[in-house]
């Protein structure tokens, strides 16, 4: 039995909804009110939860939090084939490496997201900027590894919980008044992560077209 | 600053939810491009006056607060006006009914101006393409012929006899169904729904959409249910809400211009536009200005 506690509009909390998507995992609905209502801050999330933050995953009897600790759990546990996170030392490294990069796109990204879209008190232009530094370094990593037939955020051939961690709130930037317009790097990426099998949107992120022949 | 018109000076204009405003605490906002502040008192009446560098958290000061803006309450919300605003709101006498389940479904900072969100609300052209498998499917992508009028005696557009193929009309709905859907526009920068009941066949869900102008080009949806659903909860009703307004969010955000041109020819409507045609025709003849784009002449 798995049970995700769950804000539709949370990024955090899509990341899970796509990885189980992805993996053909079933599994159950908490919706919690995390605005207007703020029950993330609420004595019974608490007990889940005492550091008040969405997602917390409720599986077999485990309480998890922190959406790239759960990444790495599913990943572990329901990927058989063991690509998503993947566990030799460099790789293992490299997808750990951006799940911290993923955490500073929520502290940046997501924070201006939350400024414009639903009033949190945060220095908008200081989160904006915050953002455009971390994009342009992402854009910059990507167009190499395109030159060098690397798709992907990590070193494999193929997507890891990496690309997973940082796809929701580079996708979302635009709502925090973030463009993605002189990152051409990052929009084909955002694209093949779009196309991944398995793939499913949330309110604010629309599908990809069919990739060019 | 931006010249606000009369008409719009003179509007009652909401700017938060009522249940959101804790009693003795300084919450601010801004509206058509001004600084407020506002609370609720010790009898948690609204209270709302003119931003003089409170921050928000700060306990307030009663006494010290100069002017007090207008205020009523209406649908759970705070409203105010900087001009000589009517006796009173719009009627929604939906709300009043005691098995309803009303609520807020959270106050949404959209980047466009409120008449262009107002237009969105209305069009059902969109739902087969944004709000896919909820709100509409393809092949049914047809918006049917309706009727649109505006009405002298209350001042307001109403459209009437909208239907649409919705595979999942409300929370409520089990199948899809061809939904019927009533729409009003009561003030300019408002909007309120009614749509067929998948529990009641005999009653409509009551969806309204209340925006804040806080400048010409963006602006705040504070979001109202009034259903009938005596299984979902306020949590699950907010959700399914919140999920068809992330979808638009977006969309509304790429529109350009950012406020709404008036002028005939400035954009090329087709028919299932007609209460936009009218939408806009009633604001140019009422003489609003502010977040459009005016005919010129």
């Amino acid at each position: 039995m798995t049970t995700l506690y769950d804000f539709e509009l949370s990024g955090n909390c899509y990341k899970l909804r796509l990885l189980m998507s992805i993996l053909r995992v079933p599994y159950d609905v908490v919706p919690v009110d995390f605005y207007p209502g703020r029950q993330h801050k609420a004595d019974w999330f608490l007990k889940l939860n005492p550091f008040g933050q969405l997602p917390v995953l409720e599986d077999d009897g485990l309480v998890l939090r922190d959406s790239g600790a759960i990444l790495a759990y599913l990943a572990r546990k329901y990927d058989p084939s063991g690509l998503w996170f993947p566990t030799d030392p460099a790789t293992l490294a490299d997808v750990l490496k951006w799940h911290a990069v993923a955490d500073d796109i929520t502290a940046t990204s997501s924070a201006a997201r939350l400024n414009l879209g639903m009033f949190y008190d945060f220095d908008l232009e200081k989160v904006q900027q915050g953002a455009h530094r971390i994009f342009r370094i992402m854009d910059e990593h990507l167009w190499f590894g395109e030159q060098q037939g690397r798709d992907w955020l990590c070193a494999p051939a193929h997507p890891t919980t990496a690309d997973i961690a940082c796809f929701p709130y580079v996708m979302l930037s635009e709502e925090g008044g973030i463009s993605r317009q002189d990152y051409p790097a990052i929009r084909r990426w955002t694209d093949r992560v779009r196309r991944v099998p398995g793939f499913v949107v949330m309110s604010g992120i629309f599908p990809a077209g069919r990739a060019a022949e | 600053m931006t010249a606000i018109d009369k008409v719009t000076r003179d509007l009652w204009q909401v700017i938060a939810a009522i249940d959101e405003t804790p009693p003795g605490i300084v919450q601010v906002t801004l509206l058509l491009d001004q600084q407020l502040a506002f609370t609720r008192d010790a009898a948690l009446r609204p209270v709302v006056w003119r931003r003089n560098g409170e921050q928000i958290g700060d306990v307030v000061d009663f006494e010290a607060i100069g002017e007090r803006l207008p205020v009523i309450e209406g649908y759970g919300y705070i409203w105010t006006s900087f001009g000589n605003p009517p006796a009173e709101l719009f009627p929604i006498p939906e709300y009043a009914e005691a098995d309803r389940k009303n609520m807020s479904c959270g106050s949404i900072g959209l980047h466009v101006s409120a008449p262009r969100a107002v237009e969105n609300f209305l069009d059902m052209g969109h739902f087969p393409y944004v709000h896919t498998d909820i709100l509409g499917a393809e092949p049914h992508t047809e918006v049917k012929e309706y009727d649109v009028e505006v009405s002298e005696e209350r001042d307001e557009v109403l459209a009437t006899r909208c239907r649409f193929f919705q595979p999942r009309a409300a929370l409520s709905a089990t199948e899809g169904q061809e939904v019927e859907y009533v729409y009003r526009v009561p003030h300019p920068f408002c909007s309120v729904l009614y749509k067929s009941c998948p529990e009641d066949d005999t009653r409509r869900d009551v969806i309204a959409i209340f925006l804040q102008p806080m400048t010409e080009e963006r602006c705040r949806a504070h979001l109202l249910q009034s259903m009938v659903d005596s299984v979902s909860t306020i949590t699950e009703l907010r959700r399914f809400q919140q999920t068809i307004f992330g979808q638009d969010k977006p969309i509304l955000e790429n529109q350009y211009p950012k406020r709404l041109p008036l002028d005939p020819r400035s954009e090329t409507p087709i028919r299932a536009d007609k209460s936009a045609i009218a939408y806009r025709r009633w604001l140019s003849q009422k003489g609003i200005t502010y977040g459009v784009i005016p005919q010129a002449g």
